[in-house]
């Protein structure tokens, strides 16, 4: 007889669920004020400025849809894939996507310079652009998510969970591919007008999602149980292959930027000459993004992983996918537009310098603001709805403790 | 059935109040300043009922088609309506006395318009005279 | 109670409900004293980069009176419409000066990226950010090749009436569209012709009598970031 995954509602009763959550809502308190302080003032009390118009908050937001995107792979896999030892976590990762993706969003337009034309935003519509195009498809990413959840929680219809999956599991490559090409479609920036956008960010998702993911298991049934057993060592082994996919479209990236003449530019400003942009692509992006994490994962390769080792991956991983897009986002707009080749170039619109830019406390607090909100509704659906699975040991392979 | 039929009849009669007090309220109502100069572009009934739609409509036709009429212009709307303050001098948005913010204070109403435009009459386009490089 | 005779009340009901809101009010206009722009006009301008004095800039500071562009809180966040380069040939040292500002292309990326339609080129070729529509995301602002828009940062007071710009939206070179309409040329193109120098033209493109377009057949012309095949209405000479 089949084995019946149950699930569990937590936090009832739990005074540290709930300062955990009085935590994240003073955070997301401090982040509305931080949106009001930017409106009201206008966004000169930012770092932001002509040259570097998008800072802080589009890293942070980008970042949020990003991880959104890869978080939903879990489900994916179980659903799509085919994989049973995941399915039980597919209803976590639904619920995980649409919180951090509420989270990006919720940046992205407390940033605007006008947030209160929502309205006009939802309603009039340029259909060359993918910026609207990803209106529809972020939406329609909670709403289909939120439909398969439905559906996994729903017993007489879960047979139709598998479709609601493959239909997520597309629109999330459509949705992420779309939040590349808000970069690659850009003809004027040297640092993104690439197809490659688009692969890199699907690539980035798979990794920072499935992070994520991690320590949320890590969170809510402790390292031992969530890193340690055969569940553990299975997405172990799926981040290091994430983590290895996102360093080659790294490398394909600035490999063919260092080929041509024309785009020596760009490349030596981003790899050398950068000074903190530089720092952070080597330091955190490579170093403590990718190299130190596939250490991590492939150094005890016959022996079992400490979890701790596994968890640091994780937090770096995660840490070089912040500074990855900080990288994407600031660099690329730091780097001045070439508009008289052969000429060297002065203005006082600052044409020919490399932008300066920095991080200002309400982009910081609004961006933390965002984190919070999504930290708030995934505690909210842990609270009210069956998503944790009761047990994440796999009976199988994992002999009974 | 005749119990729908009585509320709507009742609601068609209501609608049909005279247009210049609001039905409830006891007759309170926003004091608006008297605007100088002769007519304006329409009747005031119409313009209270249909200001905004007529604004939007304009706009649109000034700014995304060129198509401009300088008798309905925002700037001329200003010119009549504008309300002076202590100094003399026209008010600007900032000032409740401002004549749109009779009754959009009152109904509670914000617009922003004026985020932009400038709430205060001003000097109508400067017609280019220069011949040098005169469009033809 | 008969179905039919009951829906047949009920509808004529609803319809006298309706039927007061339903004005068909006078949408008769006055007269219109321009327009509607039409594609028979294509406006343009035409800088001569060797009539352009290095150290004048009567252009920057005409389109900053003409539409009220006041100071901002530092200069990385200052509005310019318009801005005098200084260029210096890497190879020969040779050196030019001459305004850049909105390129008014004929395929405007500002306009395919915004999301909302904001950006957008007029019949006429004029390409314009219509405030009214504008969220102030500045993806325009990445998208422009020519960094011609600006983000307005703070709060705008005295505005010029036909100028109107405010806190949050993104602005960029109207090429006086409001001075065009009324038969007129740009501030800069007057600034410029005023002081005798003659380095901006400004004209029909459309019409092979103008002078703008005669100067353009007599003489080669360039675009800047001509590879980006954007049909720029801003053309160069003496580059």
């Amino acid at each position: 007889m089949k084995n019946q995954q149950t699930f569990q509602i937590i936090g009832q009763a739990s005074p540290r669920f709930y300062s955990l959550a009085a935590v994240a809502a003073g955070v997301l308190g401090l982040g509305l004020i931080a949106a009001w302080y930017m409106e009201y003032n206008g966004h000169w009390v930012t770092g932001m400025n002509n040259q570097v118009v998008w800072g802080l908050p589009h890293v942070f937001a980008v970042f949020l849809i990003v991880a959104a995107s890869g978080v939903l792979n879990m489900a994916s896999i179980g659903s799509v894939f085919g994989q049973a030892a995941y399915k039980p976590l597919a209803r976590l990762s639904g619920l995980m996507a649409i919180a951090l993706l509420l989270g990006g969003l919720a940046v992205l337009v407390l940033d605007l310079g006008r947030p209160d034309r929502l309205i006009i935003a939802m309603t009039s519509f340029n259909f060359r652009s993918i910026f609207a195009w990803n209106i529809f498809l972020y939406t329609g990413f909670i709403a289909i998510v939120a439909l398969y959840l439905w559906l996994l929680m729903e017993r007489r219809l879960m047979k139709w969970s598998g479709k609601a999956g493959l239909l997520a599991f597309v629109w999330r490559l459509v949705l992420t591919t779309g939040t590349g090409c808000i970069f690659g479609f850009l003809v004027a920036r040297e640092a993104y007008n690439s197809a490659i956008m688009a692969p890199l960010f699907i690539a980035m998702s798979l990794a920072i999602g499935l992070a994520i993911f991690m320590l949320a298991l890590a969170a809510c049934y402790g390292r031992e149980v969530a890193l340690g057993g055969a569940m553990g060592r299975r997405m172990a082994r799926l981040l290091t292959i994430f983590v290895a996919v996102v360093l080659y479209f790294t490398t394909l990236q600035h490999l063919t930027g260092l080929y041509g003449a024309g785009s020596y530019g760009i490349e030596r400003f981003l790899l050398l000459e950068g000074g903190a942009i530089t720092a952070m692509f080597w330091l955190l992006q490579v170093g403590a993004g990718g190299i130190v994490p596939l250490a991590l994962l492939l150094w005890p390769l016959s022996r079992q992983r400490p979890p701790g080792w596994s968890l640091s991956a994780a937090v770096l991983v995660i840490l070089g996918g912040l500074a990855q897009v900080y990288v994407i986002i600031i660099g690329g707009q730091s780097y001045p537009l070439n508009l008289f080749p052969g000429y060297e170039i002065s203005s006082s619109f600052f044409d020919g310098a490399i932008a300066s830019y920095g991080p200002s406390w309400p982009e910081l607090v609004l961006g933390l603001g965002g984190i919070a909100l999504a930290a708030m509704v995934v505690m909210l659906g842990l609270r009210i709805l069956p998503i944790l699975p009761t047990s994440i040991v796999e009976k199988a392979v994992d002999p009974p403790k | 059935m005749r119990a729908v039929l009585i509320m709507v009849a009742a609601l068609f009669l209501i609608s049909l109040g005279d247009g210049d007090t609001p039905a409830c309220a006891g007759g309170l109502q926003p004091t608006v300043p008297k605007a100088k100069g002769g007519t304006c572009v329409r009747d005031a009934a119409f313009m209270r009922a249909n200001h905004m739609n007529f604004l939007s409509h304009r706009r649109d036709a000034s700014v995304r088609e060129g198509r401009r009429a300088l008798s309905e212009k925002l700037a001329g709307c200003l010119d009549c309506h504008a309300v002076a303050g202590s100094d003399g001098h026209a008010v600007g948005f900032d000032n409740p006395k401002h004549f749109c913010r009779a009754c959009h204070d009152y109904a509670a109403v914000r617009i922003d318009c004026f985020e932009c435009h400038n709430a205060k009459p001003g000097p109508l386009i400067r017609q280019s005279s220069a011949s040098a490089g005169q469009a033809k | 109670m008969t179905g039919r005779r009951d829906f047949l009340a009920g509808a004529a009901a609803l319809a006298l409900t309706i039927a007061p809101g339903v004005t068909l009010y006078p949408m008769a206009q006055a007269a219109l004293t321009s327009g509607p722009a039409s594609a028979k006009n294509r406006w343009g301008m035409l800088i001569d980069a060797n009539r352009c004095k290095a150290d004048c800039s009567a252009c920057v500071g005409a389109c900053g009176e003409e539409n009220a562009i006041g100071p901002a809180h530092g200069p990385a966040i200052q509005a310019q419409w318009i801005r005098k380069v200084d260029l210096r040939h890497k190879g020969s040292g040779r050196k030019l000066s001459l305004p850049v500002m909105c390129q008014h292309c004929a395929e405007p990326p500002c306009a395919d990226v915004c999301p909302t339609g904001a950006s957008f080129k007029r019949a006429d070729g004029i390409v314009l950010v219509d405030k009214h529509r504008c969220i102030g995301c500045r993806y325009c602002m990445l998208a422009c090749p020519y960094k011609a828009r600006s983000f307005v940062h703070e709060t705008v007071t005295d505005q010029a009436p036909h100028a109107p710009r405010g806190k949050g939206t993104v602005e960029s070179c109207t090429l006086c569209v409001h001075r065009v309409d009324a038969g007129g040329t740009p501030a800069c193109v007057e600034a410029c012709a005023g002081l005798g120098h003659g380095a901006i033209i400004f004209g029909d493109l459309n019409d092979p009598t103008s002078e703008i377009s005669k100067r353009l057949a007599e003489y080669p012309s360039a675009a800047i970031r001509a590879d980006l095949g954007l049909d720029p209405g801003v053309r160069y000479q003496g580059l």
